[in-house]
């Protein structure tokens, strides 16, 4: 059986140094979020948007290792590779980037907050090169072209 | 048309919580300088400050009406950016709520038994407790 989901990411852009934040809570555990960011076939299954074929190159989650990956759509092809900085129990520290725009690179921290009772928090933090690697990254929406009317802003500004 | 250098500013302009506050006002209609103040713990001056940045980010304009001078909430810039955002968020969710079904998934093949396949977790017998279905 599907259900609405009970837990909506939330983003924000910091003002003072180019950093976008997103949370988002999970029924799991840190162990099981863990597990889920470095089995390259877990991985493999949710990191794309829907109709992404996500196949993994490379794939070496431990300090130091270094992971790719190709994302199909249409013909297309979308290769994005990085470090393993270091992998802790309820953190990874690593780099990311998009081969098409190999000078940047971005530093990614995710954090598995145990919030108890198989729940978990996600803190994933990117910290990009310059503002305006940020926000063109941001503006680069992609695929979900979603029209919003006002109502949502309201929620929103209670995020940023 | 909004640039990327204006978004940042845009951006910057929307992470302090009293602009954030003046901006949800002002989406309620134009008000004053003098009116922006009174709700907040802060002066004139300062709200005018306030407002400068807002004004510098192109999302608020004080128009000359007779002896006032109302700021004008421009929605349109507001709109942009806050869509850009909210597009990127909905990415993000949608990509967890693909997470949430591969949870769910490990989950349910580490409950059926002892002959799991994640190797040894001993935090895995906790997650059987909601027994009753």
């Amino acid at each position: 059986m599907t259900t609405v989901s009970r837990y909506q990411a939330t983003i924000s852009a910091d003002a003072e140094v180019p950093i976008i934040r997103i949370t988002r809570d999970f029924d799991a555990t840190p162990a099981q979020l863990m597990r889920a960011h470095t089995d390259p076939d877990l991985f493999a299954r949710w990191v794309g948007p829907d109709g992404m074929d996500t196949r993994i190159i490379d794939w070496d989650p431990t300090d130091g290792g270094r992971w790719r990956y190709v994302a199909r759509r249409d013909g297309e092809e979308y290769w994005f590779r990085g470090c393993f900085h270091s992998v802790g129990e309820e953190q990874i520290v690593q780099t990311f980037t998009y081969e098409g725009m190999p000078e940047a690179v971005s530093l990614e921290t995710l954090t598995f907050e145990d919030l108890g009772d198989g729940r978990t928090r996600l803190h994933a933090q990117s910290l990009v090169d310059s503002f305006e690697g940020r926000d063109a990254w941001l503006a680069s929406g992609m695929e979900t072209g979603v029209d919003q009317g006002y109502a949502k802003l309201d929620a929103l500004v209670a995020e940023l | 048309m909004v640039d990327e250098a204006q978004l940042s500013k845009v951006f910057a302009a929307l992470a302090d919580p009293t602009r954030r506050a003046i901006v949800a006002r002002l989406a309620d209609g134009d008000a004053t300088v003098g009116e922006l103040a009174e709700p907040h713990d802060v002066s004139v001056q300062a709200v005018s400050k306030h407002i400068k940045v807002l004004n510098d980010a192109g999302l608020v304009s004080q128009v000359r009406d007779a002896q006032r001078r109302p700021c004008h909430l421009e929605a349109e810039v507001f709109d942009l950016a806050t869509r850009w955002i909210e597009r990127y968020r909905r990415q993000a969710q949608a990509r967890y709520e693909k997470l949430d079904a591969v949870l769910a998934e490990m989950q349910a093949e580490e409950n059926e038994g002892a002959n799991q396949t994640w190797g040894s977790d001993r935090s895995i017998p906790e997650q059987t407790r909601g027994a009753a279905s």
